[in-house]
């Protein structure tokens, strides 16, 4: 984060102090009149930053299902956009929160196991078979609770170890998961846990999911976008970047850290909710250490930089499940899937996101340099992004 | 101070103590048998753990790529045995060949990321999907036994257990013998004095005109290869199957959780206490078994987030 966001973190959080990196600054705003300015402030700016690129994606997603198969609609599409809710919430917590957690797949199995063991399923033994909405809201109740029990075991380390006792955590579920009966259901998980018929929708049908999905997964996207420019979300930011000068500063890290992982399992809870209606079931598989790696793949695999990344990755993830096969044999989607993951890792650390920039950061100079004198060849294109470049620079 | 060391003593000692004279009290024999296997459990925690806890010890890298090294080491044990015909070059041959896959990850890959842990870790771990599932091609999902000698796999008879299978007492021997090598290669030799030097300073230890490189890869060399050990050696006292790995890993990483990062004598006191636990939850409460462990982990971390031996970073 920039010096500026800090200093606006610090004005409107307490107007009283006016410190920065010790050098005295002017004295601040009165308080009343700082404190609603970054909120309409930013609120403003996100309106005025949709361009064209955003109406043509957000019509792309929603015309989608209208054009392509069921098959893409439900296998592609809301599948892509369950991964990418999940995998979102890892975003947040290791891109702005610098908390790689692999355990976000167990919040959102725990949120999943919820809904099947108090709502319907085809273990009645086990199930209660309570009504849908308070099952969904338990499950996510559930889901967030787990998620900041997990944050306050694993803020106690730092950096490295984060990974490790996330890991740690989400495999101990795994095994409890698979060797407990009586509440777990073992081995086998529970069967035939589908959406709820609500307002004469079968919300099990592709094309509803489908949208179902696409809601949550934009409500999550812009609450992201929104959090991360809100108090909170630049000082869990210059938590990441300095936690010592922070806390110096009167900023809490530990509670930063613990609220990140909470608002981070709210997000994966409600993914773990719509997962386990996309799947119809959950296993202790859902919740294995593959599926827990599998969600820090769609999430590097996109790119941490942006929200965006995670829905990216996941669209990728979701091709190569179901089309690698095409190329190579089935039973070895595993080894492409760790290949790639590898590639990006060693050539990419921002992921597809990071191609995108250093392909825009090529053009632009491929652009500067036609622009300066000797043209060759296909002028064309350059001329196109050669205009559109300046007014973004001045 | 030591009133609050005291005072935690006792709020875990006693109610431990009165779990313990209850379940002698109830069957004896019951309850050294699982003391005894929850000792030669740790055995085979220790050994994966010690190799784990040595490379992150020196290079901070979180190896998530250790238990798949357990596995390969296994399975490669496993092919030399049916050709050898002998279970010692088994146990050799996954030693040397865990150890010249870490040495080739810490001189191939790792090597270029200095100093970045989250990208070797994550590089670890797409190495671990890779691994897994060339294993799986290669040995498919069938699970294999040793064959080890004739004399280990009988029974020895001990007083109060009674019958105990060999091959356990053999296992915690040997667990014994190599920690206490593992201690002395690293109290009493060189090249040990180098690795201790190069966890409390590794600028210093490179600026006192050591070649880091090497130490570096001779520490991946032995903590990949005790892997590889643990893995023919724990493969002929359970078997080897696929998902193994991750097994291990779990264990490896509770284990120096617990125990404290980067410290062997941890790896010892974190094994005992996790493999302890883990069987003795096995024998009195059957589907809860992992909780026992993952309850140890979260205590360590709530009230000594290093570990019980560790030091603060």
């Amino acid at each position: 984060m920039s010096a500026a966001h800090w200093r606006k973190a610090m004005n409107f959080n307490e107007s009283g102090r006016s410190w920065s990196g010790g050098r005295a600054t002017a004295p601040p705003r009165p308080a009343a009149q700082a404190a609603p300015s970054p909120l309409s402030l930013g609120w403003l700016q996100s309106w005025r930053h949709i361009g064209w690129r955003h109406v043509v994606v957000l019509l792309a997603v929603l015309v989608y299902p209208w054009i392509v198969p069921p098959f893409f609609t439900y296998q592609i599409g809301g599948q892509a956009l369950v991964l990418g809710l999940i995998a979102l919430s890892l975003t947040f917590l290791a891109g702005y929160g610098g908390m790689l957690s692999l355990a976000q797949m167990t919040v959102a199995g725990i949120a999943g196991y919820i809904v099947a063991i108090l709502g319907v399923s085809g273990t009645p033994e086990i199930s209660l078979g309570w009504p849908w909405w308070l099952v969904v809201l338990l499950a996510i109740a559930g889901g967030t609770l787990a998620a900041t029990l997990i944050g306050w075991l694993s803020v106690r380390t730092e950096g490295i170890y984060t990974i490790m006792i996330t890991l740690a955590v989400g495999m101990a579920f795994f095994y409890l998961a698979q060797q407990n009966y009586a509440i777990f259901n073992g081995f086998q998980g529970f069967q035939k846990v589908v959406p709820p018929v609500v307002l004469d929708v079968d919300w099990r049908h592709p094309l509803p999911f489908y949208y179902l999905a696409l809601f949550w997964a934009l409500a999550g996207y812009f609450f992201i976008k929104y959090l991360i420019r809100s108090p909170f979300g630049i000082a869990l930011q210059g938590v990441r970047d300095n936690a010592r000068r922070m806390s110096a500063l009167g900023f809490s890290p530990v509670a930063h850290r613990v609220a990140a992982y909470a608002v981070a399992g709210f997000i994966a809870a409600i993914g773990g909710v719509l997962l386990v209606w996309y799947n119809g079931l959950i296993t202790p598989g859902s919740v294995g250490t593959s599926w827990m790696i599998n969600i820090l793949i769609v999430a590097v695999l996109g790119g941490m930089r942006h929200p965006v990344g995670p829905f990216i990755g996941a669209v990728v993830f979701v091709l190569l499940q179901n089309f690698a096969i095409d190329l190579i044999d089935r039973e070895r989607f595993n080894l492409v899937i760790g290949l790639v993951f590898l590639v990006i890792v060693l050539f990419s650390p921002d992921g597809l996101l990071g191609w995108w920039d250093k392909l825009r950061e090529w053009a632009s100079r491929r652009m500067a340099q036609s622009r300066t004198g000797s043209v060759r060849g296909n002028g064309w294109r350059s001329v196109g992004v050669a205009q559109v470049r300046p007014l973004g620079r001045r | 101070m030591s009133l609050r060391r005291w005072f935690w003593v006792w709020l875990f000692g006693l109610p431990l103590l009165a779990l313990a004279i209850w379940g002698i009290v109830d069957n004896d024999r019951l309850f050294f048998a699982t003391a005894l296997n929850g000792l030669t459990l740790a055995a085979l925690y220790f050994l994966v753990a010690s190799g784990f806890t040595l490379v992150f010890g020196l290079l901070r890298n979180v190896n998530l790529a250790h238990g798949s090294l357990y596995l390969l080491g296994a399975y490669v044990g496993w092919v030399a045995g049916e050709y050898l015909g002998s279970w010692f070059l088994a146990v050799a041959a996954g030693f040397l060949f865990a150890a010249l896959m870490g040495l080739l990850l810490q001189i191939g890959v790792f090597r270029f990321m200095q100093g970045q842990d989250l990208r070797q870790t994550m590089a670890t771990i797409a190495l671990s999907i890779i691994a897994a599932d060339v294993a799986l091609w290669i040995w498919g999902g069938e699970i294999y036994q040793f064959d080890p000698p004739r004399w280990i796999i009988g029974s020895t008879a001990l007083p109060i257990v009674g019958k105990f299978p060999t091959y356990r007492l053999v296992l915690l021997a040997m667990a014994i013998v190599i920690g206490l090598a593992l201690w002395w290669f690293l109290a009493r030799t060189r090249v040990g004095m180098m690795i201790r030097a190069g966890v409390d300073d590794r600028a210093m230890l490179s600026a006192s005109g050591i070649d880091v490189q090497k130490v570096f890869a001779v520490t991946f060399a032995i903590g990949a290869g005790l892997a590889g050990f643990a893995g023919v050696v724990g493969g002929t006292a359970l078997s080897i199957a696929p998902g193994e790995d991750t097994r291990y890993l779990l264990a490896s990483l509770v284990v120096v959780i617990v125990g404290g990062m980067g410290s062997v004598a941890g790896a010892a006191l974190g094994a005992v206490l996790v493999g302890v636990a883990e069987q003795f939850g096995l024998a009195y409460a059957p589907t809860y078994g992992i909780v026992f462990s993952f309850v140890i982990m979260a205590l360590v971390l709530a009230f000594r987030p290093q570990g019980i031996l560790g030091r603060r970073a």
